[in-house]
């Protein structure tokens, strides 16, 4: 269940209670599934872009439910813009990198054994890199669609 | 298996045609969402677990993100019907496409059955070079790196281009502001096309 202060709690922006109490609770189940599909991509189906998109969705829940001044607090427009490119350089730096030991893109790191969590090299290094990126990118979206426009706070007004 | 598939194709055709041919914008988006979450059923049964899980994830996205634009415009239902130029503009160019289809689909291997000349070399050797159990994972970030970094880039290069259309204030000066409002709707007009809500 996410943590949050009884005064956002109990205050009056967002949805009802019903969808705010649902949201508490599946919030950290999201987080956990997401950061699953993109730690796990080399093994499972899964990667680095369907993983930041459930964890950009966490993140577009809990803007509907509670307003956009909780998930403001959490990642504001500046850092989710600066997380996104932020993102594109790890993931441009590894490819840098193998440039060190051969070629572009070379997979220099040891690949380790089949089947465990830290193996193939590179690999998940990227996924995570793609996972920041894709992340920030589509919630900054949400909020340039939702906030820029002041869509979702005359909706919370009309809801009250 | 392939009359499953063709009774999921067939849906989504008919999804695909409720949503243009639909009066409300609401339902519009709701057969769009039918579109998606039956083509991710279709990927998962071909075996394509990968992309069926981007499909639903960015479908579920995609839904929460058109419907927060759609119901927040004021005019929710399209009036009017398209004139003749456009119809005839538009039969005229399927009968072009059937055309061309029917050369290029010719050339085209049977479905099932791939060329299979780089993408066999893939397979066979992916997992003991990587050693990427999801190869699907192990082509795109090795292999096919390149590739992935293009569209990373594409992906950077949409969402600047958003930021720089969705944003509050345009860089001009206020005296040679344009006239007309464009883009971004101000409180007022928010306001003014909530009262039927």
């Amino acid at each position: 269940m996410v943590d949050l202060d009884q005064e956002i709690r109990d205050s009056k922006k967002g949805m009802t209670p019903i969808v705010k109490t649902i949201t508490r609770f599946v919030m950290g189940i999201i987080v956990m599934f997401g950061a699953y599909i993109v730690l796990y991509g080399h093994l499972t189906p899964g990667g680095g872009f369907a993983g930041g998109v459930i964890l950009a969705c966490g993140y577009i829940l809990l803007t509907l439910g509670f307003g956009k001044d909780v998930s403001l607090k959490k990642m504001n427009n500046l850092a989710a813009s600066l997380l996104d490119n932020l993102g594109v350089l790890i993931f441009l730096s590894i490819g840098l990198l193998g440039t060190t030991a051969g070629y572009f893109f070379l997979n220099f790191i040891d690949h380790g054994q089949d089947f465990k969590l830290f193996s193939s090299g590179i690999i998940p290094l990227c996924n995570i890199a793609i996972a920041l990126k894709v992340t920030s990118s589509l919630f900054a979206i949400f909020l340039a669609l939702s906030i820029f426009g002041r869509f979702v706070s005359t909706l919370v007004e009309e809801e009250e | 298996m392939e009359i499953y598939l063709l009774t999921l194709l067939i849906f989504m055709i008919i999804g695909a045609l409720i949503a243009i041919e639909t009066k409300n914008l609401l339902s519009s988006v709701i057969s769009v969402g039918v579109v998606g979450f039956t083509l991710s059923i279709a990927f998962l049964m071909l075996r394509a677990p990968d992309i069926a899980i981007t499909q639903v994830v960015v479908e579920i996205l995609i839904l929460v993100v058109l419907i927060r634009a759609t119901i927040t415009r004021d005019n929710t239902s399209i009036e009017g019907r398209g004139g003749t130029f456009p119809f005839v503009s538009s039969l005229i160019f399927f009968g072009l496409f059937l055309i061309f289809a029917f050369f290029a689909l010719k050339e085209l291997p049977r479905f099932g059955e791939p060329l299979m000349k780089v993408s066999e070399r893939y397979l066979r050797m992916g997992p003991e070079q990587t050693k990427a159990m999801n190869i699907v994972t192990g082509i795109l970030l090795d292999f096919r790196a390149y590739d992935t970094i293009g569209e990373a880039t594409v992906l950077l290069t949409s969402i600047v281009g958003a930021f720089c259309i969705l944003r509050r204030r345009g860089r001009k000066l206020v005296e040679d502001a344009d006239d007309e409002k464009t883009g971004i709707l101000e409180d007022e007009d928010i306001k003014g096309s909530f009262e039927g809500f």
